[in-house]
């Protein structure tokens, strides 16, 4: 599996939100088999898919992101038994969402790699940054940049405020 | 402003061959926060080692990224390090610029290019990372043991004899479980009461044992090293403390055509009893359901021939409370009937075999029982309908097992070898007898078992048919077995006196239920699932609680032998400190924000999410939220993304943590 380097017009920033007990470790695998795969991929570890929230999604796409993969256990090996069942759940209603607002699906990946995939991870990596180079920069969210300003930060003064109003 | 380490690691040549290092290191000091960056060829030796906590001393670092190899592989290493230069390990990350870099990608700039991204990205993260403590948490050094079969008996004995107390919970009035059941067991042929009692007596002698025999789980609170139990002691109308053991009771029992479950049925016992002679304990207990006493108040002749007053018959349930560190779940299992099975059940009873109203088909536990020598015919081989020694036996197996359309997909595991041993022991009592066994498949694979079922065929001439029974029925004092040979490819028809079905192993009716108890998971059969299939075996997700025997899966009796003294050796280590530390990655409610929604408790796989309530000086109840309790929290952050008010976090995976990390893109 060799990527010769090939001159694009446009490298797509692809990022993979990844459990730490599968996919990550799969990554981790595909790297001491020494597989090759295209380099526009970041990591962002998570214990469990549970935890991955959609707003990180979104926050990607307007960050920059031209593609996300969320990628997790296969279901049934959950190390936690069942993070990833919510996960599943939670993306089907998220997907609908995206879909209706309009972005491309194309650009959103969901995938099951265990540990002992390396292989499917290059696969999945491979096509999804294939996929999104040939769909082009993702420009939708960027432009909302300016108005947005959350950081994730669940203290802010005005949150407490609204907060504090509720009877 | 952060005052950030960064150190980049070339790794012999593993990461600079692709990566240039020094340009990566540079890149990093520019970026803002970072007070020191540097490469080293080697990160994780000493000398690495000792360059990072001299950097910390110098450049009064708050924060280090180890931009090298994957954190699986050296995460603790570098915390370590932080740690014993006196900085919070929890503030140290790696950049997996190895794995996930230089090792997948040949085009130098670009590996570069990305090997930077990593960094950037990690820089991020540890600016908004926290100090974490791990949490320590007290140990109980006493276990629970709930089944007191072989599973239950040998991890009891295993424990405590390791010097620990151990509380055995039974639900029948004796222990023994199946395996007191059986006659011979595979590959030896070796009587199983011989091999079993002897153990039953230790556990009923241990110092270190305490044993509630007729007794079931109530209740269970806590977690981990913590746990509080509630045992429900059945009234069992005879004070255990008083009673000899003498017998005299049953003997003079009035009534005596009580069918006895343990002989299967196929004998009798009085209304006070023990179920089997080597019973341990060998103390009564009365069945208020059949006892005259109890039915109509006209009787009461047990508690005048009791020499030492014994027989109490206003004795009442009682609950005992014990706090135990671990607990060893060891339920056992039970076989499938072929009986019709209530509406709603899953599982499919078999009408083609006239729905278990046919005498003189019989399960493989009721072989056991007419092969046993202690058992109700004195280990003669006769037929239940008339009492004759049956000269044509058909075994049936895989009945209920593998058969999807029964609900049932999973194969048994003993029944291929139990079969190939009722042949045998068949033909050693019944030497003009012929046994025949339909099967699917012969599967063999444990140590000697081969060899042994092929002795069933070529020593003891069996007959084994490789087809499935499609009907059985009674016609006249026969059973007619309709089934096909495949092999051969052509329809049977064996008149048998006997048929035996070599019925599924189930989980215990009720395993639900005690699950839900223990806060432990289980498939779609009710079997209790292990943490890992391949790695953690015996251990439940539910930290602190452990799994033996056949309550898990199918297993014979050297697996369930080996399981228990693994799940035993688990709790030893557990047992062997004081205190638990645990890695601090559990979430924390914000109960200011909290609307108690109560969704993550929903969510939660691990059940850690509890119901606090926020009362007043006068302790007038205000509102309830949501409490974590850290020592069951998993720390999947489920929980987090679920909670729709954000009040919930996970310690190590904030969303400022993640959003820090986008926001590098
Ligand atoms: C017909 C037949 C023949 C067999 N022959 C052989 C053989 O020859 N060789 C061999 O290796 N294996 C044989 N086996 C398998 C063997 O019986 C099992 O491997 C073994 O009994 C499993 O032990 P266990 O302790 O897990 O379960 P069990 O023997 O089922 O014991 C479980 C115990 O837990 C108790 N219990 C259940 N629920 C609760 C509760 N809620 N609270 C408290 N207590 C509870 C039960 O009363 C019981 O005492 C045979 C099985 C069958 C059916
Ligand atoms: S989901 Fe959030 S708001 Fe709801 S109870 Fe849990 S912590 Fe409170
Ligand atoms: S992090 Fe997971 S285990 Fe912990 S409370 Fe939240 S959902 Fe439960």
């Amino acid at each position: 599996m060799h990527a010769h380097k090939e001159n694009h017009d446009f490298e797509p920033k692809i990022i993979a939100f990844v459990c730490t007990w599968c996919t990550y470790a799969g990554a981790d695998l595909a790297g001491t088999s020494r597989m090759q795969y295209p380099a526009n991929t970041r990591v962002v570890k998570f214990p469990c898919t549970g935890r991955i929230d959609p707003v990180f999604i979104l926050r990607a796409f307007q960050k920059g992101a031209d593609g996300v993969l969320v990628s997790g256990c296969h279901p049934g090996d959950c190390h936690y038994m069942a993070g990833n069942f919510h996960a599943r759940r939670r993306f089907a209603a998220f997907r609908a969402l995206l879909d209706f607002i309009g972005v491309d699906l194309q650009r959103l990946q969901f995938s099951w790699v265990s540990a002992a995939e390396g292989g499917k991870w290059v696969e999945v990596a491979t096509e999804l940054t294939e996929r999104v180079r040939a769909l082009g920069p993702m420009r939708e969210f960027k432009e909302l940049e300016a108005e947005e300003q959350w950081s994730g930060v669940i203290d802010t003064p005005e949150l407490q405020e609204a907060y504090n109003n509720i009877p | 402003m952060s005052r950030i380490g960064v150190f980049v690691c070339h790794c012999g040549e593993n990461i600079s061959r692709t990566v240039d290092v020094e340009k990566v290191a540079a890149e990093a000091a520019r970026i803002p926060g970072v007070a020191y960056a540097t490469d080293y060829k080697y990160m994780c030796s000493d000398p690495g080692q000792g360059l990072l906590k001299k950097a910390v001393a110098e450049h009064k670092l708050d924060g280090i990224v180890v931009a090298a190899c994957s954190p699986r592989m050296h995460e603790k290493t570098f915390r370590n390090a932080a740690k014993s230069a006196g900085l919070n390990p929890f503030l140290c990350e790696m950049a997996n610029i190895r794995e996930h870099c230089s090792w997948v990608h040949e085009d130098r700039e670009e590996a570069t290019e990305k090997a930077s991204a990593i960094v950037e990205m990690m820089v991020a993260r540890v600016k908004k990372d926290r100090k974490l403590v791990p949490i320590t948490v007290p140990v109980t050094k006493r276990a629970l043991v709930i089944g007191g079969g072989i599973a239950g008996i040998q991890a009891a004995l295993d424990i405590a004899d390791a010097g620990h107390r151990v509380v055995l919970v039974e639900r029948e009035p004796s222990i023994g479980g199946h395996m007191a059941q059986l006659s011979e067991t595979f590959p030896t042929l070796d009587c199983s009461q011989c091999i079993m009692t002897p153990k039953m007596v230790d556990v009923a002698n241990h110092p270190n044992i305490t044993l509630h025999t007729y007794s079931e789980i109530e209740a269970v609170e806590g977690y981990i090293g913590n746990f509080q139990i509630t045992v429900r002691k059945k009234a069992r109308s005879v004070i255990e403390e008083k009673c000899t053991g003498c017998g005299v009771c049953s003997a003079k029992c009035p009534q005596k055509k009580i069918p006895n479950t343990f002989d299967k049925n196929l004998g009798f016992r009085p209304a006070i009893y023990v179920p089997f002679p080597q019973a341990v304990p060998n103390t009564p207990v009365i069945d208020r359901e059949h006892c005259t006493r109890f039915i109509n108040g006209k009787c009461g002749v047990c508690q005048k021939v009791c020499g030492p007053g014994a027989i109490d018959y206003e004795q009442e349930d009682r609950l005992i409370v014990e706090p135990v560190g671990a607990i060893v779940v060891a339920t056992g299992f039970e076989l499938y009937s072929i009986s019709e099975k209530p509406k709603g059940s899953p599982i499919k009873g078999y009408g083609e075999f006239g729905h278990g109203t046919i005498p003189d088909v019989i399960d493989g536990l009721t072989f056991e029982r007419l092969a046993s020598a202690s058992g109700p015919t004195g280990g003669k081989i006769i037929r239940p309908s008339d009492g004759k020694e049956p000269k044509q036996v058909v075994f049936v197996q895989c009945v209920g097992s593998r058969a999807r359309e029964k609900g049932i997909s999973y194969c048994s595991k003993i029944c291929c070898m139990y079969t190939a041993k009722h042949t045998m022991l068949y033909k050693h009592k019944v030497h003009d007898g012929q046994a025949y066994v339909f099967f699917m498949d012969a599967r063999t694979p444990g140590k000697s078992y081969d060899e042994f079922w092929r002795r069933a065929i070529e020593e003891e001439e069996a007959v084994y048919i490789r087809g499935m029974v499609s009907r059985l029925y009674q016609k006249g004092d026969k059973v007619v077995v309709m089934g096909s040979d495949v092999h051969v490819g052509v329809q049977v028809e064996i008149e048998a006196d006997l048929v035996v079905l070599a019925t599924a192993v189930q989980p215990r009716a009720g395993a639900d239920t005690l699950a839900q108890k223990l806060g432990i998971s289980y498939d779609s059969y009710h079997f209790y699932s292990e943490a890992h299939a391949k790695l953690k075996p015996v251990e439940c997700a539910t930290a602190g609680i452990y799994l033996a025997g056949a309550c898990q899966g199918p297993k014979d009796i050297p697996d369930t032998v080996s399981q228990a003294s693994a799940a035993a050796a688990k709790v030893m280590t557990l047992f062997a400190r004081d205190e638990l530390e645990r890695e601090p990655i559990v979430a924390k409610v914000n109960e200011r924000n909290c609307v108690a929604c109560l969704y993550c408790k929903k969510v939660c796989p691990y059940g850690a999410v509890e119901e606090k309530e926020i009362r007043d000086r006068q302790g007038n109840l205000i509102r309830v939220v949501a409490y974590v309790n850290p020592g069951v929290c998993g720390g999947c952050g489920t929980c987090q993304a679920s909670c729709p008010s954000k009040s919930v976090e996970l310690d190590g995976y904030t969303d400022e943590q993640i959003m820090a990390m986008i926001e590098t893109l």
